[in-house]
């Protein structure tokens, strides 16, 4: 598939930054798909974005966005972006409707086509009754809904999402992955930057985890999961001596060494069925569990083992 | 240069709707000075001029060229808002004219100067105070008024994208008042020190408040010294030199902002 969204070994340092931003960030997207940028703070997210929309200049690399170099035609990538997120603020002292003609106008539409295409907005994003009221009194929730309308006044064919859900509430949370989602059934390619593994986890198709100004690991969620380790059965007992004899019993399910610590016995097993043999064993021999659980790995246990190695490097 | 029109106006516009949406700020600017007239003409009037009435024609001229540095901080506010906001980077990420943003800001700051020399003028007259040029030297005064507000403009765009905060504006707020202070605006400065009459006498605001004062046939400064002398020339020179400096930085500090 067409690639949206590429970088090839760019490189930022800000003035007087000890480190550079971004250090050999490389990253392609495929057109359609969402691609979720993972990173703590000051990992790059934002540098990499303001970057590909054009509002910073690399020092050094290359970058296209929807086939456009962001250096040499910057206009063509502003034609096919959105934007949403700290960076791309509306007017505060303006209406949402208000915002969103303006913004229409700015992109080209007529007068007529621009209040057409803010009414459709507006009430598409559920902003009907605040439509006219300064969006400075706006909750949290509402201004992330009108900050995804304006960057929608003129469809792009590629929307960069900047940390869109920090500072919201679960439900306003929900009610922007749920608007990111009909997006990505629109077609839009979305390059979204989270610090919210959940967040990744929910919409995208394709993870890169950024460290250090540079992607350090990248697959879809479930390949990055799968990187960290295998499901797990934990099990606890109320002896140490009953867990040492289930990791005995273990053994034959398990697809790496059992850990037995104290009451606590950890079984790394391969499919459901190793699962259900152990616990078959455990019921025809064993002594009785306490408490059984079955964990997966999640993009979380993927983050810390990657800034573990961070931390000890 | 189409699109530099068409999106100049339009960005023109959103200040225009902001002084729809919050009139209060809008008026209080366009009337302050007036009230500085007024304060100023009743304070000291008696002191400077014999009574409040004898200063008007010479303190009016020289307030209407003080509003112009008043907009300064019009300027500063609305640019150091916007950047800070992240609105000057929505706008940075569309497809717009590289020029269109600082120059509706200037069509609009420019609009807003009409009115406030509109106000000043109006209180002019209610206080006294008359021009005893022609037409053309009248049209002309008001040209080197806007012309000074047109300098001080590129000097608060570009002052307000480097400025680190809105705190940076507080201290433009303050220093507004020794350069207003130290020119010709509400004093002769044959009666300062001669080392201040001579700051006095390069400040551009007096070379503004000198000419006008000329142009509209009202009294002015002893005179004496160059700059005292030539102030119709200065009052051209110095905004034409703001601009060649602050536009040219202004636009490179548009294109880098927040790196």
């Amino acid at each position: 598939m067409d690639a949206a969204i590429e970088a090839g070994a760019v490189r930022k340092h800000y003035r007087g930054a000890r480190r550079p931003a971004l250090d050999g960030f490389d990253l392609r997207v495929a057109a359609g798909s969402v691609c979720a940028l993972l990173g703590r703070n000051g990992a790059g997210k934002t540098t990499a974005v303001r970057i590909l929309t054009t509002l910073l200049t690399m020092d050094d690399g290359t970058a296209a966005v929807a086939g456009c170099d962001v250096r040499s035609d910057g206009d063509g990538v502003r034609r096919a972006i959105g934007l949403v997120g700290q960076n791309a603020a509306v007017d505060e002292v303006l209406g949402g409707r208000a915002n969103l003609v303006l913004f229409g106008r700015l992109r080209g539409l007529a007068k007529a086509a621009a209040r057409a295409r803010a009414d459709e907005l507006i009430t598409r994003f559920g902003l009907d009754d605040a439509a006219g009221r300064a969006v400075g009194t706006y909750s949290g929730g509402m201004r992330r809904r009108l900050d995804l309308a304006a960057s929608l006044v003129v469809p792009p064919s590629v929307l960069f999402v900047d940390e869109p859900t920090t500072g919201l509430d679960p439900d306003a949370r929900r009610e922007v992955w749920a608007t990111v989602r009909r997006l990505v059934d629109d077609g839009v390619t979305v390059l979204l930057t989270t610090q919210y593994l959940e967040e990744a986890d929910e919409l995208a198709d394709h993870v890169a985890m950024l460290r250090d100004g540079r992607v350090v690991l990248e697959g879809s969620p479930a390949e990055l999961t799968s990187l960290v380790g295998e499901t797990r059965v934990e099990v606890r007992f109320a002896t140490a001596d009953d867990a040492a004899a289930a990791g005995r019993a273990a053994g034959p399910y398990a697809v790496g060494p059992v850990d037995v610590d104290g009451v606590a016995v950890a079984v790394p097993v391969a499919d459901a069925g190793a699962v259900t043999g152990f616990c078959a064993a455990l019921a025809a021999t064993g002594p009785a569990p306490l408490d059984v659980a079955v964990r997966r790995p999640t993009l979380d246990d993927v983050f810390v083992h990657v800034n573990t190695v961070e931390e000890v490097r | 240069m189409s699109s530099l029109v068409h999106d100049s106006l339009l960005l023109a516009g959103r200040t225009f709707a902001h002084w729809r949406a919050q009139p209060v700020p809008f008026l209080v600017t366009l009337l302050f000075p007036v009230l500085v007239v007024l304060m100023m003409g009743g304070l000291f009037g008696g002191a400077v001029a014999g009574s409040a009435g004898d200063y008007v024609p010479f303190v009016v001229p020289g307030v209407l060229a003080l509003t112009m540095l008043f907009g300064l901080e019009t300027t500063m506010i609305a640019i150091t808002t916007d950047a800070q906001r992240g609105v000057t980077d929505r706008f940075r990420s569309l497809p717009l004219h590289s020029g269109a943003v600082l120059a509706g800001r200037c069509l609009a700051d420019l609009a807003a100067s009409v009115a406030a020399l509109a106000a000043m003028t109006a209180a002019g007259f209610a206080l006294g105070w008359r021009w005893s040029g022609g037409p053309g030297d009248v049209l002309a005064a008001y040209g080197l008024l806007l012309l000074l507000r047109l300098g001080l403009l590129w000097l608060g765009v570009w002052a307000g994208l480097r400025a680190p905060g809105l705190e940076a504006v507080a201290a433009v707020q303050i220093m507004v008042w020794p350069v207003g202070f130290l020119s010709t605006v509400f004093l002769d400065p044959a009666t300062m020190p001669s080392w201040l009459g001579a700051v006095a006498e390069w400040n551009p605001l007096s070379a503004t408040a000198d000419a006008v004062r000329e142009l509209f046939g009202n009294p002015g400064v002893t005179g004496g010294s160059w700059p005292a002398d030539h102030g119709q020339e200065l009052s051209v020179i110095w905004p034409i030199l703001m601009v060649a400096v602050f536009a040219p930085l202004s636009a490179v500090a548009y294109r880098r902002l927040n790196r």
